[in-house]
């Protein structure tokens, strides 16, 4: 048994499940709110992505580099992305909150191929390089072989955002509402709770967490595209079930378990098939146990 | 009928349920015999709706036994069997909160009724062959029956929908008919009608057990409509029976009246 | 003035909104950027007269909904309740599909007899799904992958054991029912927008498994050589070839539209939109929800089987590109383009995805924009579908009942 290369591994799964964990919180967050699996969500994370990736393109190119570009990248990116998920929120949802349950999801699953079509025309549906903005830190040279400059830069901001995201969930004014709108949504518009605001709200942060998680991705893969979205969302909503959908930390559990799983498998069995064995996993966590990991069993109101 | 007067039913033994830590239901006895017709009553929560997603096989128990005695049929414990089983058994329910199958037309609703009593298979229904051609007609005109039966024979081809409200609740009824039951359970059936409607829900439900020779076991707020058609009554609170009896003992019995008290009686 | 003012607004906020993506082209290979900032003019324009579009749509939607108007008898439902009528109709339509390869097709030229192919092929998908989606509520986000069952048995069956199309027709069909079974079994109880996203995965592995498998499914490359339809081993030159094959796919439309109708209006048929409008309702009257989901399910994935084997046969050649999420999706929208349940709607709506691509060039790059955008508006504004599905009316006079076998088709 080679234990380096089962760590080299296991660090890879966890930079993976990080980004996927990041991802996966909006999607979550969403269905706790209005039970509605945001099939757009990965399209929100592409273009947080792709928007980075101009901002920094046209900064490398006009000769700046650096941490403090991935930065400003960063937050057009963020600014853009939470735009994003306002504005689909209002068109692609809120017009059916009270339709059957098809209904958003089929809007939903329109609006990804909307949104992903329409960065390939705009854009293009090749790969292109992203910058390199994350200097070679030199204290990482020694572990470089587990976890890179970039790694570290990840699981850092993944960290840092996570934090921020639990002082605000729990502190907050915006995170009480939206608690309170998850347990009871009627009972909470009816002692004043301005419904509406916190679903925008909602989707604004996962639409955050979304573009913090498209910046971080593409600097470290070096490369993007405008189907990243697709996949990259199939497997955070897998993370998100996996933890138990509605759950925030179990959305952060998932992504990890998710991540790792993914890279022992390619590690191990064939990188080729690396994406069905995240698929297999969402099929069968869904089989035997729906609820996720952390998730209790609801049981349906008749 | 005479003799089938006394024979019972349905039997509930200590049916409990628990939800997570909470007990909705703590250990309800219940008897319903032939003919008979029951009213569970409660305040909100006392836990009637979750007994009767117990009873049909929403829920599965957390302990108890259900038993039936279908008349002229086979005894059985019916805990955790599929509710489309004990439909097909005998026992058929309406919602409190009417689900209907909105897009479909009201001949329709009721002939889903007669699912569980008809063998129709795909090949039959593709090559149209005599038996889904007799079955087809005979559901039909066995609905369109039901419907006269409940005042909705006119509106037949119109969207569940589009019907109003108290026609609603009666289409559930005609759709629970058309199952065959030997016991019929009704959730709150007079919620949200005017007095006009609920005299005659009153007198329908009076009329179908004397046409359809079944036993109903209803939920119902409506007391003037519970104590008019009850021959029994249950009462519930906080998941616990806490009397039983006929509508007379039920007035005067001091538990239920605390019970009441803090809760607005519906008149 | 209020709604001026809005639009406007609305128009300034896409305008923001697209910026990044629309004006700034950014090639890190080349190392050019690109700005387009004519670009912007038009989505501000656009959005502009879109969002004073929609306020009105919007406000009409809800005037629509407040008054609840009885539902207007359709076209379409006029047109069943009229039996000579649309009895009329349809032995025109037929008469017109019969010939349409003759007055279309020359010697040397037969494109339009293959694009209608291609078509019809996606006729039948829809109406496939349309069982499983539009009748049963079952959303299948990874339909395509029982059409690549079908053409992958069909190509491996006639490779590896010399077996003709018309033994595999069948076999391919059985094979994408079997397949629909097997997968439909564990997660048939799932809810609807669980067993969505589990349709989808099972879609993404079909085709990765396809693309990774080299030595029997031949890898990214596919399968070539993959012989025609026979005719009583009659020799057919290439145009012949392409009208045979026409001729083929149209019976299976022919074949699907008899087959759903039948069902539809049939005890299975009520059962699978009754467990689509309330499952709960649905088992506490008796319906077997597990056997009738699956029954659903698996007949929509028959016809998919079916029509993937004429896929492979017509196209000679297929390989994994073939079956996309995207070819799903663009079934999907058919299916709630055209209304779900609604058999003319959804054939309608597939002949009109697959036909406009291909006859309006410039559109067809937009095409998978436009389908997205379309599934978002239908959603909102005619969730029905351009064609509502139409109920039958059954006649319950039990004198006239007697002569049971009578017209109570509505065909």
């Amino acid at each position: 048994m080679d234990f380096q290369y089962l760590f080299e591994l296991l660090c890879g799964g966890i930079v993976k499940g990080s980004i996927y964990a990041l991802i996966a919180l909006g999607y979550t967050m969403v269905y706790g709110i209005i039970q509605l699996i945001n099939f757009a969500h990965g399209e929100v994370y592409m273009i947080g992505a792709f928007v980075a990736f101009i901002v920094a393109g046209v900064m490398t190119l006009s000769g700046y580099s650096g941490l403090t570009v991935l930065l400003l990248a960063a937050v057009v990116a963020v600014i853009y992305s939470a735009a994003y998920g306002y504005t689909l929120e209002k068109i692609a949802y809120r017009p059916l909150r009270n339709a059957p349950r098809l209904s958003p999801l089929i809007s939903a699953i329109g609006a990804s191929i909307f949104l992903m079509n329409y960065v390939q025309l705009a854009q293009t549906p090749d790969f292109l390089p992203f910058p390199e903005l994350v200097p070679e830190f030199e204290f990482m040279a020694p572990i470089e072989r587990y976890l890179s400059s970039a790694d570290l830069v990840i699981l850092i901001v993944t960290t840092l955002t996570m934090a921020a995201l639990t002082v605000l969930i729990k502190y907050t004014r915006i995170g009480k509402a939206m608690r309170a709108t998850q347990q009871d949504l009627v009972m909470a518009r009816l002692v004043g709770i301005n419904v509406d605001r916190v679903i925008s709200a909602t989707f604004i942060i996962g639409s955050v967490l979304a573009a913090i998680a498209g910046v971080l991705i593409a600097s470290r893969t070096g490369q993007i595209n405008a189907a990243i979205g697709f996949v990259a969302g199939i497997k955070a909503f897998t993370a998100a079930v996996l933890g138990g959908i509605g759950n925030v930390p179990g959305a952060v559990l998932g992504g990890l378990v998710l991540g790792i799983a993914e890279t022992l498998g390619a590690g191990y069995i064939s990188s080729a098939y690396e994406d069905v064995f995240a698929f297999a996993l969402l099929v069968l966590i869904l089989i035997l146990r729906p609820a996720g990991l952390l998730g209790k069993a609801v049981k349906q109101k008749v | 009928m005479a003799e089938n007067k006394r024979s019972k039913l349905l039997e509930v033994r200590g049916l409990t349920m628990d939800f997570g830590g909470l007990r909705a239901i703590d250990s309800v006895d219940l008897d319903i015999f032939a003919g008979e017709i029951v009213a569970l009553i409660g305040p909100n929560g006392a836990g009637k709706t979750t007994f009767f997603n117990c009873v049909t096989g929403i829920y599965e128990p957390t302990a108890g036994d259900v038993l039936i005695h279908p008349p002229g049929g086979v005894s059985r414990r019916i805990n955790g069997m599929k509710p489309n089983r004990i439909t097909a058994l005998g026992m058929a329910r309406t919602f409190q909160n009417i689900r209907l199958f909105p897009a479909m037309t009201v001949l329709e609703n009721v002939m889903i009724g007669r699912h569980c009593r008809t063998a129709t298979t795909i090949i039959d229904a593709i090559l149209r062959s005599r038996r889904a051609v007799r079955e087809e007609r005979e559901t039909v005109d066995q609905s369109y029956r039901l419907l006269e039966k409940v005042g909705l024979a006119d509106s037949a081809d119109e969207f569940a929908r589009n019907l109003a409200y108290g026609a609603q609740r009666r289409l559930e009824i005609a759709r629970a008919l058309a199952t065959d039951p030997f016991l019929l359970l009704l959730d709150e059936p007079a919620a949200g009608m005017n007095p006009q409607e609920t005299s005659e829900l009153d007198e329908l439900i009076v009329r179908i057990r004397a046409e359809e020779q079944l036993a109903i076991l209803l939920i119902e707020h409506d007391m003037k409509l519970v104590m008019n058609i009850s021959d029994r009554i249950y009462v519930m609170e906080y998941g616990k029976e806490i009397a039983q009896g006929t509508p007379r003992e039920i007035k005067e019995n001091k538990k239920v009246i605390e019970a009441y008290l803090g809760e607005e009686v519906h008149a | 003035m209020a709604h001026l003012k809005r639009s406007f607004g609305i128009g300034l906020w896409f305008m923001f909104l697209t910026l990044p993506l629309v004006v700034v082209r950014v090639n890190t290979l080349s190392q050019e950027v690109q700005w387009r900032w004519s670009n912007l003019l038009w989505v501000g324009v656009g959005a502009f007269a879109i969002a004073w579009f929609w306020q009105f749509s919007i406000n009409r939607r809800a005037a629509g909904r407040a008054s609840t108007v009885a539902d207007k008898p359709s076209l379409a439902q006029r047109l069943a309740d009229d039996p000579v009528l649309s009895r009329r109709v349809l032995l025109g339509a037929a008469a017109v599909a019969i010939v349409f390869p003759w007055l279309v097709s020359t010697g040397q030229n037969f494109y339009h007899v293959n694009v209608m192919v291609s078509a019809l092929i996606f006729v039948v998908l829809g109406l496939g799904l349309n069982i499983t989606v539009g009748l049963a509520g079952l959303l299948d986000l990874g339909y395509i992958a029982f059409f690549a069952v079908g053409a992958y048995t069909y190509a491996l069956l006639s490779k590896n054991f010399d077996l003709g199309f018309w033994t595999c027709l069948p076999l391919g069909g059985l094979m994408g029912m079997l397949f629909g079974v097997i997968l439909g079994f564990p997660i048939l109880r799932l809810r609807g927008d669980y067993l969505a996203i589990v349709t989808l995965g099972f879609g993404a592995i079909t085709k990765i498994v396809l693309e990774n498998w080299d030595t029997l499914f031949g890898g990214a490359a596919g399968l070539a050589n993959i012989p025609r339809p026979e005719l009583f081993g009659l020799l057919l030159d290439g145009r012949q070839k392409s009208v045979y094959s026409y001729y083929i796919v149209l019976a299976l439309v022919a074949l699907t539209i008899f087959v759903t109708n039948r069902l539809k209006n049939s005890r299975i048929g009520h059962a699978w939109m009754a467990l689509r409008e309330d499952e709960i309702a649905s088992v506490a009257m008796g319906v077997d929800m597990a056997r009738t989901k699956l029954s659903a399910y698996a007949l929509g994935a028959f016809w998919a089987g079916l029509v993937g084997v004429v896929f492979a046969a017509h196209n000679n050649f297929i390989n994994p590109d073939s079956f996309t999420f995207m070819d799903s999706a663009m079934v999907l929208a058919m299916v709630v383009l055209g209304g779900m349940g609604s058999i003319l709607g959804v054939i309608i709506a597939a002949l009109a995805l697959k036909l406009l691509p291909e006859y309006l060039r410039a559109f067809a790059e937009y095409r998978m924009l436009v389908f997205g955008a379309v599934m978002v508006l239908m959603m909102i504004f005619r969730p029905q579908g351009l064609i509502s599905d139409t109920r039958r009316k059954y006649d319950y006079d039990g004198a006239d009942g007697a002569n049971g076998e009578g017209d109570h088709g509505g065909k």
